[in-house]
């Protein structure tokens, strides 16, 4: 539409009347809907530039290849193209990006484009840049690369086998990193328990979240500042720059990130480096703006998968009243061809080692190998997800092996209430919570009492009911010091967010937030609380849409991940707030003549308590000290911009016994669903779901549910069908949205939400991060479907992901899933 | 116009008109809808999520039909009139559903907003007051990863009541 409106748009928030404890805790209407709704939003791939060149990488169709040649004479003899970039060049130009880990990983050498070999289907060998998508595209089929095809390793079991290829032989060992964890006495409990359970092997399967929009930057390259400028959606820019600009040779200052609007991350927006780097080493050499816009067939190959994970050797203490003593277990870790944010699962699991329960002896021996399949990155629940299905499918297991109620038994081992904060054995500290009573709120929701007329109803049309339940913690607030415990040369620890608050010249309330929202609404929470403190209305309150480098209102670990926003970043919020009203209230005492005890704010004011007739509007206090200072003292120091680094309350990790708290908060939920099988087909449908969530205080109530709603479909499409499976050859079967099926508005079963709240005790808001609790739903739904088969020769559940056919081989041989079932009793 | 191999037409000139205004451009044969939409017009509110058809971000209305607009090409659009999310509000009024849609929280992204808003329009515009189940259907052919649809349908249910 080209018409010009003068009219002003409605305010957001509206009921001015309505009676308020404070803006946090209510529903306030989202900030960011208005644009959004009117497709005014501004998404990466909505910013252009004149004479800006689209980018297209030429991909490897090989699993595992040596790169004899790469040709490109005849992509540049086209018309319309601008330029191409190889792995040649990129080898030349940068450096390897540092690793994370210890050797072996520490060798594996990882560039923006493969250098002499590819590593997975789908990794970038060169890069073509031209006048048009389409022309990009052309062009990128004429370059030429010879290839010497390699046997590739697709199954992370066989990876430190004499025989298995090598992919990096730099590093001499397809091994990234390699750990034992052991707390408590393992040994001990097993003499003590009365029968010791062992599973011989499970799977964690391969998926993503698959964001709708996928990754991609328009660059530009400033010729005479040497400085880049990325509008893109990368969700941890603090980060990105780390890995880029020592590999690009470059100050860290030299790489700025925009971001506004971003079309989902879930994580899987966190290892973009690679990509960016060379968009902006095609930029400088160019000198034009570039274009990256990645096809969804490359996001399925090529950008980040979920750690895929084999639990092997599993040994489970019990006593006979089903109190369970631990575990021991033998994980193997596949995070494909580059370790890229890896090995940091190695260690995020730790987080949550115990899951929700009381388990004191626990030894994991971790392996995480690379495979010829695509790189991996953190993935909503990343790490902790795969651990705690490991603990629901132990419990579940073990309760069905000795004849335990899957209710009863998760509330013996459960940690209690009245334990909190609770050290779990490698010392995290579970603030708090109370997941007993969630799981009768998740029971109630889902008619428990009633369950066994259902089953035989369901029986009675010929189906199979099952119930499951799934237990899960969503621990947020990283304390980075645990990389240490993977490698101690590392110099992360800690964490911390940014926020800056100022009070502009006409009054207005403007703030800038280091994190970068991919749909979670900071814009409307951080108003929320900012409006509190200033005695105003979230509508008087300007949160600048996403996240600019350049603000100065970002630290080493800024960015949206890791369940956090509720602690780090409205922590940073508040405390610059909090800085800001102290200075309003010492201007206001030197124009008042009093002291700032004697002024609040309230009603857009800076007033005197004693006589609210004697006030300053906040236009008058932005006015005075911006553009209208004669006079004032000299030694006030004031000024009406503040920037506040919140900064969690973490120690060093104990390297030796890999034990300190890991993360400040542990959100919890309980999901409970209900199936109903086809004996003869395996086909199932989900008819009953509840989630109950607690994440302490809940800043926007609607916000929190709305991550619940879709943590979950996402853990339902998991468990049910998504996943990313590869042929012998390294090919990705599902590299599109027919193969790869994401849940739709007809897939969903009836959700119901629950929730309570149990007060954080360690942070500025008493609130926990969330989010990313939905993996209790993949454990749900596999309880629930070994609980439906059980009068069919009780098949184990082995497999994160259950799509009918997978259904059907338990319905017809579930004799072969209980091989690796093995119970001695004393 | 006659095309053989040889003398292939590689552009044409169109005719659309799109929320109300009329455009005559060139473009390319091969050129999609959405991309005439999204870089020729710069009427980025339609988006792209998949490529193939599937994902429905690249929703518009065709006539008063909803299509994938990744799934035909600008030149099939000549003539036509199209639609896109830009086009819904009047000027700084949204429209019900689009009203619905903020107080029931049926958004957090927005990337799937404009194609599930266009949906949604049309099956309002065609069955003002319809079942969850016709909802859930009018709804089907576009995915949401943030939602689980759960609000999105609360939100259209109640614009219909």
């Amino acid at each position: 539409m080209t018409e010009t409106t003068v009219a002003p748009p409605k305010p957001v928030v509206a009921e001015p009347d309505k009676p308020q404890k404070g803006w946090a805790g209510q529903n306030v209407p989202r900030k960011e809907d208005k644009r959004l709704l009117q497709g005014a939003g501004v998404f990466f791939d909505d910013v252009k530039r004149h004479g800006m060149g689209y980018v297209h990488f030429v991909r490897s169709p090989y699993a595992h290849a040596r790169i004899r040649s790469v040709d490109v004479s005849k992509a540049l003899e086209l018309d319309g193209v601008y330029g191409t970039l190889t792995g040649d060049e990129v080898a030349i130009l940068t450096d390897p990006f540092f690793e994370l880990s210890v050797p072996p990983g520490a060798d594996m050498k990882d560039y923006a484009l493969a250098v002499g070999k590819a590593r997975f289907v789908g990794e970038p060998v060169a890069a073509v840049v031209a006048a048009t998508r389409d022309l990009a595209r052309d062009a990128a089929e004429l370059v030429e690369v010879d290839y010497d095809p390699l046997p590739p390793l697709v199954d992370a079991r066989v990876a430190e086998d004499g025989g298995a290829p090598i992919l990096h032989e730099e590093a001499g060992s397809n091994v990234v990193w390699e750990g034992t964890f052991d707390w408590g006495d393992f040994e001990g409990a097993v003499a003590e328990a009365d029968h010791v359970v062992k599973i011989k092997e499970l799977h964690f399967d391969r998926f993503s979240s698959t964001p709708l929009e996928c990754s991609g930057c328009l660059v530009e390259y400033n010729r005479g500042t040497g400085q880049w400028t990325m509008y893109c959606n990368h969700q941890m820019p603090g980060v990105g720059a780390i890995w880029m600009a020592p590999a690009m040779r470059v100050g860290i200052d030299k790489l700025r990130f925009v971001t506004q609007d971003i079309g989902g991350g879930f994580g899987n927006k966190i290892c973009l480096h690679p990509y960016f780097v060379a968009c902006c080493l095609l930029a400088r050499k160019l000198n034009r703006a570039v274009q990256w816009t990645e096809w969804r067939t490359d996001q399925h190959t090529a950008n980040a998968h979920g750690n895929e994970r084999w639990f092997q050797e599993i040994e489970v203490p019990v006593n006979a009243d089903g109190t369970m003593l631990g575990f021991k277990v033998k994980a193997v870790d596949d995070c494909g061809a580059f370790p890229r944010y890896e090995p940091l699962g190695c260690i995020i699991w730790a987080q949550v080692t115990p899951g929700c329960y009381r388990w004191r002896n626990i030894r994991v021996d971790f392996t995480q190998v690379v495979t010829n399949k695509s790189p991996v990155s953190p993935n909503r629940g990343y790490s902790r997800m795969q651990h705690l299905w490991l603990t629901e499918r132990i419990i579940d297991i073990v309760a069905a092996e000795l004849g335990l109620d899957p209710v009863q038994v998760r509330k013996q081992n459960y940690v209690k209430h009245e334990e909190f904060p609770y050290e779990t054995p490698n010392g995290c500290i579970y603030d708090s919570g109370d997941y007993a009573r969630c799981l009768d709120i998740a029971l109630d929701l889902i008619g428990y009492p009633s369950l066994e007329e259902k089953r035989v109803d369901a029986e009675s049309r010929g189906k199979l009911l099952g119930v499951g339940i799934g237990s899960t913690l969503d621990s947020g607030t990283n304390n980075f010091g645990q990389s240490m415990i993977l490698n101690p040369e590392l110099q992360f620890s800690g964490n911390n967010e940014v926020a800056t608050v100022k009070l502009d010249i006409f009054g207005e309330i403007v703030v800038t937030l280091g994190t970068v929202p991919q749909g979670q609404g900071h814009e409307t929470t951080a108003a929320q609380v900012v409006a509190d403190i200033l005695g105003c209305s979230p509508d008087d309150v300007h949160v600048r849409a996403g996240h600019d480098t350049y603000w100065n209102s970002h630290a080493g670990f800024s960015g949206t991940y890791a369940s956090q926003f509720a602690v780090t970043g409205l922590g940073a919020v508040k405390g610059a707030t909090d800085m800001l009203a102290g200075e309003m209230k010492k201007l206001a005492s030197v124009v008042l003549g009093c002291t700032p005890d004697d002024i609040e704010l309230a009603g857009g004011m800076a007033r005197m308590k004693a006589n609210p007739e004697v006030a300053l509007p906040f236009m008058a206090l932005g006015a005075i000290l911006n553009a209208n200072n004669a006079g004032l003292p000299q030694d006030l120091d004031v000024t009406l911009n503040c920037r506040y680094v919140y900064r969690p309350p973490f120690e060093k990790p104990d390297l030796e016994r890999k034990y300190g708290n890991l993360t400040l908060t542990y959100a919890s939920q309980v999901h409970a669903c209900v199936v109903e099988v086809d004996p003869d087909t395996g086909v199932y449908e989900l008819v009953d779901y509840a989630a109950v969530d607690d994440c302490g205080n809940r800043i926007h109530p609607q916000i929190v549910e709305g991550q619940v709603h879709g943590a979950t479909a996402q853990a339902i499409g998991a468990a049910t069908h998504e996943t990313f499976p590869y042929d012998e050859d390294g090919n990705l079967l599902t590299p599109n949205f027919y193969d790869y099926h994401v849940p739709h508005a007809l897939d969903m079963p009836p959700l119901k939400t629950g929730f309570i709240e149990s007060e954080s005790p360690f942070t500025p808001l008493g609130a926990k991060g969330m989010g990313e609790g939905g993996g209790a739903g993949i454990h749900a739904v596999c309880a629930a479907l070994q609980d439906a088969l059980r009068t069919r020769g009780s098949p184990i559940v082995t497999d994160s992901c259950n799509p009918y056919h997978r259904v059907w081989s338990l319905l017809q041989d579930p004799a072969a899933s209980r091989a690796g079932i093995e119970i001695s009793s004393r | 116009m006659e095309a053989s191999a040889a003398t292939a037409v590689r552009s044409k000139t169109i005719t659309v008109e799109v929320n109300g205004v009329e455009y005559e451009r060139e473009v390319e044969a091969r050129r999609l809808l959405i991309h005439f939409l999204r870089d020729d017009l710069d009427l980025t509110g339609s988006h792209i999520g998949c490529d193939t058809g599937n994902c429905g971000a690249c929703s518009v209305l065709y006539d008063g039909l909803v299509v994938k607009s990744c799934m035909m090409l600008a030149v099939q659009a000549d003539g036509a009139k199209v639609e896109t999310v830009e086009g819904l509000a009047d000027g700084n009024e949204l429209t019900d559903l689009q009203r619905s849609f903020t107080a029931h929280h049926a958004l957090q992204c927005g990337y799937c907003t404009p194609g599930m808003l266009m949906s949604a329009t049309a099956l309002l515009r065609e069955k003002p007051h319809p079942t969850e189940d016709e909802i859930r259907k009018a709804i089907q052919g576009n995915l949401c990863r943030c939602t689980g649809y759960v609000n999105i349908v609360e939100a259209i249910r109640a614009v219909s009541q």
